[in-house]
């Protein structure tokens, strides 16, 4: 699964070649001018002006399935980034307290500046080895357990919660099974709606089905630029609609999963705006659009009283992305 | 009044589902030697002929080499009817050829493992209801192709078909009637629309009915057999997910009293949402209920899955469900249940 997946997001990658290859250029002609007296500084300042071009058109036009792969990258910023880089106090709460601790989702509080939250993340791990330990960021019933005894800490120390998506999706094997996915996944996503205090949803990268929405109900949802939600993966997808895993791009196509998208159709609140090249190329500047957000979004939500917060929440979802006047009301 | 259903042989709990890797293989080399169904199903992870789900089958070589090989049964996929007028269907649990009217006779039950073979909506209705006490609601809902999402033909044209085959605007029949003289708000999930699957459609009248029943103060019986979101639209299915979830909510807040059945098969993304989580989950003997399916478990995995794995008896034995109910049982156990929930909305207390 992994080597398949490391090579299939360095494949979707391809688009990137004549950034790397100017961004390989730059950087032998800095050496050059590191290590000798010659002055190529206008060399080198005319490669910058290339390679910022050379990014900026590729990145304006990105297709559905390349953003699946920016999304996918494993240089893009992971939970861990953000607890070590962003939150500036961090006391990680494990276990579901019934089975077992799952590595997949990361759970604890939190703090940024002033601000104390509930954090709960799907994590992916930076190298091969973590990504392993964490079963690539594929959540067991566990997992949905242990976010939701988390929340209902939170709930009673009335602080709020931030989660940040970023799962293929939920794990399908046969403890999961036995031990109720699809159960922990639904009472996760029932519980959510009468939690009564603030919740902030983020998708920082894979929005993989039910396994994302596990943890994706709250009063704001909103993607980071080159994240990606869907109902199905693309290969999936291609699997069984075209029985051809060649048509994975036009199933990305097809299933409308990118930021801009979903918030055309009202599914998402907002589009949090990436650094050009996407976040991989500067992690520390997409993190702060993040943190950014978390803070606006948290004041905003804490001035309002919790039954209006729940009654909006509940509002926001039973109509999402509906067409206006399309279905009967009953009140 | 529901057909009477004969009793059938006594149950095989072992039986739902043996031997599956080997079905497992034998439905993969169908679906090899099929050319691609246009309009494919629209289950999340379940693969299923949607002309073919009520048993359009009859009997083909392979059946032959499998009543001869007890190893190679189909799992979950009956052949596409090569004659007119299918006479005989296999069983998907234990692979027996049954004949078709004494199949229909036993109410659509395996006389040989008692497995209950995926009933369709409207057969349903008139097996839970009292005799013409169903209102049907809201039956005017139809999907839009808002993706405008084309695999072999545009989603709207599929829509369009389903409906002029089917007779009805989408997967989910909903209304109001009565189960032995109590009123309840009843919501049926019909497989043979789009496998079951869940669109807008589909996740709005689930929500409906959350609402009439909280509104009306009834019990909310659900049935479920879908393959799970639907994909063709996208993530407007996925967040059905969370509008049903939504709506129950809701219901739950108001005291109202919800029960789910399961049937075979319940997968995916209704799995994951309101049919897991209403006050009591029951489930038909055999049926399959999982959230991946298992072909793509064991293809995931790689490895091969436990005898009755997913299976309504193996979700009991793991805690998953409260109770396995036969056909022939189910109105009987459901007026119980729903007298047992009377008081949630203000029934009589107990007597001291
Ligand atoms: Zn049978």
């Amino acid at each position: 699964m992994s080597t398949r997946r490391n090579d299939t997001t360095a494949a979707g990658m391809a688009f990137e070649r004549p950034i790397k290859a100017i961004e390989a250029q730059l950087s032998e002609l800095e050496a050059i001018s590191q290590r000798t007296n010659l002055d190529i500084s206008s060399e080198i300042e005319a490669l910058r002006k290339r390679l910022s071009e050379a990014i900026e058109t590729t990145y304006s036009d990105l297709t559905p399935w390349e953003r699946v792969n920016v999304a996918r990258h494993t240089e893009r910023p992971v939970a861990s980034d953000y607890i070590e880089k962003i939150i500036d106090e961090f006391v990680e709460l494990f276990g579901d307290k019934v089975y077992g601790d799952d590595k997949a989702i990361v759970t604890g509080l939190a703090r940024i500046e002033d601000t104390r939250f509930m954090l709960i993340a799907h994590r992916k791990g930076n190298t091969t080895k973590q990504r392993m330990a964490y079963n690539f960021g594929c959540a067991h019933p566990e997992g949905y357990r242990k976010a939701l005894r988390k929340m209902r800490l939170a709930e009673k120390l009335k602080l709020p919660i931030v989660t940040l998506i970023n799962t293929p999706g939920a794990y399908p094997g046969i403890g999961a099974e036995e031990r109720g996915q699809a159960a922990a996944i639904a009472e996760n996503i029932l519980q959510m709606f009468s939690i009564r205090v603030p919740i902030v949803v983020i998708v920082i990268g894979e929005g993989g089905s039910g396994g994302a929405l596990g943890i994706g109900v709250g009063d704001r949802v909103f993607m980071m630029e080159h994240s990606y939600y869907s109902v199905i993966s693309p290969e999936g997808c291609a699997a069984i609609l075209w029985k051809d895993g060649e048509r994975t791009p036009d199933a990305a196509e097809a299933l409308k999963l990118t930021a801009p998208d979903l918030a055309r159709l009202k599914l998402i609140d907002g589009v949090i705006p990436e650094p050009l090249g996407g976040a991989h190329r500067a992690p520390l500047s997409a993190m702060a659009q993040v943190k950014k957000t978390i803070l606006e979004t948290l004041f905003e939500l804490e001035a309002i009283p919790t039954e209006r917060l729940l009654a909006e929440r509940r509002e926001k979802f039973r109509r999402t992305g509906e067409i206006p006047g399309r279905f009967p009301v009953i009140p | 009044m529901p057909p009477e259903f004969m009793s059938t042989r006594p149950t095989d709990p072992e039986s739902g589902g043996k031997q599956k890797t080997s079905a497992e293989k034998a439905a993969e080399k169908r679906v090899e030697a099929e050319r691609p169904i246009p309009g494919a199903p629209a289950g999340r992870e379940l693969e299923r002929e949607e002309e073919g789900v009520f048993g359009e089958a009859d009997v083909t070589k392979e059946d032959l080499e499998a009543q001869l090989n007890p190893e190679r049964r189909s799992r979950l996929r009956w052949k596409k009817k090569e004659m007119p007028g299918g006479l005989w269907l296999k069983c998907e649990s234990c692979g027996q050829m049954i004949y078709r009217k004494e199949l229909e006779e036993k109410g659509m039950v395996c006389p040989a493992c008692d497995f209950h073979f995926t009933l369709p909506g409207r057969a349903r209705v008139n097996m839970v209801m009292d005799e013409g006490s169903f209102q049907e609601e809201f039956t005017e809902l139809t999907a839009l192709d808002r993706l405008q999402f084309k695999d072999t033909v545009l989603y709207g044209e599929k829509v369009r078909r389903t409906v002029e085959r089917t007779k009805q605007n989408e997967a989910l029949i909903l209304g109001t009637g009565t189960i032995d003289g109590r009123p309840v708000v009843l919501a049926v999930l019909d497989f043979s629309f789009m496998g079951g699957s869940m669109g807008e459609v589909v996740g709005e009248k689930i929500s409906l009915a959350c609402d009439l029943a909280r509104t009306r103060r009834e019990p909310l019986v659900i049935f479920t057999s879908s393959g799970g979101a639907r994909m063709h639209e996208g993530m407007l299915s996925l967040m059905q997910m969370a509008k049903t979830s939504a709506a129950l909510a809701s219901l739950n807040e108001a005291g109202g009293f919800s029960i789910c059945v399961l049937t075979n098969p319940t997968t995916g993304g209704v799995t994951a949402s309101f049919a897991s989580v209403c006050d009591i989950t029951l489930a038909e003997p055999g049926a399959l209920i999982g959230f991946a399916g298992p072909r793509v478990i064991a293809t995931t995995l790689k490895v091969e899955l436990p005898p009755g794995f997913q299976r309504a008896e193996f979700l009991l034995e793991k805690g998953q469900i409260d109770h396995i109910v036969r056909r022939k049982e189910m109105r009987t156990l459901l007026a119980q249940l729903i007298d047992f929930g009377a008081r949630a909305w203000g029934g009589p207390k107990n007597r001291a």
